[in-house]
């Protein structure tokens, strides 16, 4: 709880009640959800929401920002390139593709934005585990690039072996912080709040 | 790879397009093969109608804004063609401007005044949306419709007619082929426009901003100025109809910009298709023709058109232009099957 509540306050599409949000050095609280994509936060939202009336290649084409100060910026070609799968399906229309493709869609339209920060909410949800496991390998390969990410996901394994570091976040606050060691050894931190 | 593969989609995509120019350009031959230049008259009608639709559209179909004030559009794009040719038939200059009957002239000025217009009337109604914006453009075409009731010196609520001779440049248009081929040419311009806008990058934002504005938002586009360059353009494609029905007939009048013309150009489009490009110029045709011919059987035609109007949208739920991709696709189907 609280998770998708803080993501849509970093994104603008909420204002937070209290509290203030910086990125990059700059305060984002009270900017408009553009103005703060276009600073570089890319999102991949819980339930994915890509546009069903635009085809892929539309889909990943609107959301594209050029940003001089990016090193290896993402164009459409290099976002087919880590997605072959998108590029088979580029005249398809967004409600057309599965929902493995659609989170492929989702972090390529995001990732269009050329962000320096992505932040993926549940972006393994309701997936088959195969499709899962290929999602964070695609994750494990955007870390490689030394793109920064938020990742908000209930599979606690996959996790360990993907981050950093870990925020256990219940009712809206941090319960639990610490790197992917720690977590693991901290077994009754995992007991008294991932277990269902 | 993937190139002759697009080209050749591309090409069919504008097989319907390249049919209905083709079908309308011949129309004079057959009006003169039957010796009946009534025909033509109504084709431009058909014409000027579909213009307004397919640039409606734009805004109705792609941006999933359905604007009423379209018709004011049409009247002011109009009364620009027929106030400039009153100040030219009766030789007084229009503050300081002479007035003219030359569309060459006609034609940009109502080009201009009705985007400026546009860009007014846009910039409040888009910031409500959904029912909010349908009322609020509702109102915006009641006030230009009693506007121009209120041009008591062009006309009032009778109607301004045009008493010069329409040209364009040294051309007389007044010749009624001449005219129509002008008009089918404004409607082959507004086609490949609008076509041109929905596919590009303006398009899509468009077209995303309909079904999600959040989302487009949060991916870093404000769709606020790319809906008011869609109603502009739409605005100014309609007014530029407007203009060409004012100069055809030699007339305008309030009634060509009640509320209920804004409505009868949403019916052109659904009626048509608001899915495709092409769509709304096939509503316009049909809207036309069948009021005709429905009025010269019946006074009450108007409760068999709208019996018609909801049979066709509910069983072609992609309006007219279904049909024949319905006929199309079944079509290749049974080839594929069999």
């Amino acid at each position: 709880m609280g998770k998708t509540t803080t993501v849509r306050c970093l994104a603008g599409l909420l204002r937070p009640s209290a509290g203030e949000i910086h990125f990059k050095g700059a305060r984002t609280d009270g900017r408009q959800p553009h103005a703060i994509a276009h600073a570089g936060l890319g999102l991949v939202p819980e339930g994915r929401h890509i546009f069903p009336n635009l085809t892929v290649r539309e889909n990943l084409v609107m959301a594209g920002i050029r940003r001089a100060d990016a090193r290896e910026p993402w164009t459409l070609e290099r976002v087919l390139e880590f997605f072959p799968r998108l590029a088979e399906r580029l005249a398809n229309g967004g409600n057309q593709l599965s929902g493995g493709e659609q989170q492929m869609l989702a972090i390529g339209r995001a990732l269009m934005t050329n962000p320096d920060l992505l932040v993926l909410d549940e972006a393994t949800e309701g997936l088959a585990p195969l499709i899962r496991q290929q999602i964070w390998n695609k994750l494990e390969a955007l870390k490689q690039t030394g793109l920064a990410m938020i990742v908000i996901d209930k599979e606690v394994d996959a996790l360990l072996r993907f981050a950093d570091r870990h925020y256990i976040v219940e009712k809206g606050e941090i319960v639990w912080s610490g790197d992917s060691d720690a977590l693991e050894s901290d077994k009754q931190a995992q007991d008294a709040y991932l277990s269902v | 790879m993937a190139e002759p593969a697009t080209n050749l989609s591309r090409l069919r995509e504008n097989i319907p397009t390249l049919l209905i120019l083709a079908a309308l350009a011949a129309t004079p031959m057959i009006a003169l093969g039957l010796g009946d230049p009534f025909i033509v008259k109504v084709a431009t009608r058909v014409v000027v109608f579909a213009i307004a639709a397919v640039a409606l559209n734009f805004v109705v179909g792609y941006g999933g804004l359905v604007s009423l004030c379209h018709a004011g559009f049409f009247g002011i794009g109009g009364y620009v063609v027929g106030i400039l040719a009153w100040h030219d038939f009766n030789a007084e200059p229009l503050w300081f401007l002479p007035g003219t009957s030359d569309l060459a002239i006609a034609l940009p000025a109502a080009i201009l005044v009705s985007a400026i217009i546009a860009t007014i009337v846009g910039a409040i109604s888009l910031r409500t949306s959904g029912p909010y914006f349908l009322m609020i453009t509702l109102a915006f075409n009641q006030m230009f419709y009693y506007g121009a009731i209120a041009l008591q010196k062009y006309g009032g609520d009778d109607g301004l007619q045009i008493m010069s001779t329409i040209t364009l440049g040294p051309l007389d248009v007044s010749n009624r082929y001449r005219f129509f081929y002008l008009a089918l040419a404004v409607l082959a311009i507004t086609l490949l426009l609008v076509g041109r806008f929905v596919d590009s990058r303006f398009g899509m934002v468009l077209r995303a901003a309909s079904k999600n504005e959040t989302r487009v938002i949060a991916v870093g586009v404000d769709p606020w100025l790319y809906r008011l360059a869609a109603f502009v353009i739409s605005a100014v494609l309609t007014a530029v109809a407007g203009a060409l029905l004012a100069a055809g007939q030699q007339f305008i009048s309030p009634v060509d910009m009640g509320w209920d013309r804004s409505g009868d150009l949403v019916v052109m489009a659904v009626l048509g298709g608001v899915g495709v490009v092409w769509g709304p110029a096939i509503g316009a045709a049909a809207f036309v023709v069948l009021e005709l011919v429905l009025s010269s059987w019946t006074t009450h035609w108007q409760f068999v058109f709208g019996l018609l109007i909801v049979l066709i949208v509910v069983s072609l739920r992609g309006g007219l232009a279904d049909l024949g991709r319905t006929i199309f696709s079944r079509g290749s189907e049974e080839a594929t099957h069999g």
